[in-house]
């Protein structure tokens, strides 16, 4: 590589903020890039696993916050945004809580207690299956909300 | 034999967290945390709480050593008492 001193390879996007230098190795970049998709995928399958085997919306959405984290590591946070821009991660997590509550408030408008996933408004699926989707209902509020608070939380440690 | 494997993993566990205290580059604690929570996982896996363990292992070990890097990267790298 050059032997230019290490302020001068911090790349334009990064000057003046707090963030960090991301690294000019390409091994670094290519095996990063290439197995972030895989942890995702790790991550969904315990996410959409859980109701039969230990995981759930929290694991699996720290693995899928995990990924991006690794991204934001190996990149920088002004490659990564193209993944995960900064400026939507509190959005989407409040957007996961409108889920959850939501999910509580529509049973408590059709008849049962919070949460009471018996009065869902979905005629057509058997009472077995109507409590099945509706954790599912709740666990998606929860993996977005998780995932995109814990990438916030990198951001704002950051300074973005 | 299985008392052993869990001894040694006990054992480690008390190692690491000394050394995260005891340790004057804060780096060096941060990954001896690390290493504290993964021992913790494991034992808990052999208890049998696997989602303890799960918890454990993709939070505790995973996604608080990168907030404890950014965290020392932002502060100081030594320690100062």
């Amino acid at each position: 590589m050059s032997d230019k001193p290490l302020t001068e390879k911090i790349p334009r996007y990064c000057k003046g903020t707090g963030m960090m230098a991301p690294t000019d190795s390409p091994i670094v970049h290519i095996a990063c890039r290439g197995i972030s998709p895989f942890i995702f995928l790790i991550g969904l399958y315990v996410f959409f696993h859980g109701h039969y085997s230990p995981g759930g919306g929290f694991q699996g959405g720290v693995l899928m916050a995990a990924t991006i984290l690794l991204l934001r590591l190996s990149l920088g946070t002004g490659l990564s945004q193209v993944v995960m821009p900064a400026s939507i991660t509190l959005r989407l997590s409040a957007v996961g809580v409108l889920i959850f509550a939501g999910t509580g408030v529509i049973t408590m408008i059709f008849g049962g207690d919070f949460l009471d996933y018996h009065f869902l408004p979905l005629p057509w699926l058997d009472p077995a299956y109507l409590r099945y989707y509706g954790i599912l209902l709740i666990e998606v509020g929860v993996v977005l909300t998780v995932m995109t608070t814990l990438i916030a939380i990198y951001d704002d440690l950051l300074g973005y | 034999m299985h008392w052993l494997i869990e001894f040694i993993l006990f054992f480690i566990l008390v190692v690491t967290a000394l050394t995260a205290l005891n340790v004057r580059n804060l780096l060096a604690a941060v990954v001896a945390m690390n290493v504290f929570s993964f021992m913790a996982a494991i034992i808990m896996v052999s208890l049998g709480a696997v989602d303890v363990a799960f918890v454990e292992a993709v939070a505790g070990a995973g996604v608080i050593g990168v907030y404890s890097v950014v965290a020392i990267r932002l502060t100081s790298r030594k320690s100062q008492d």
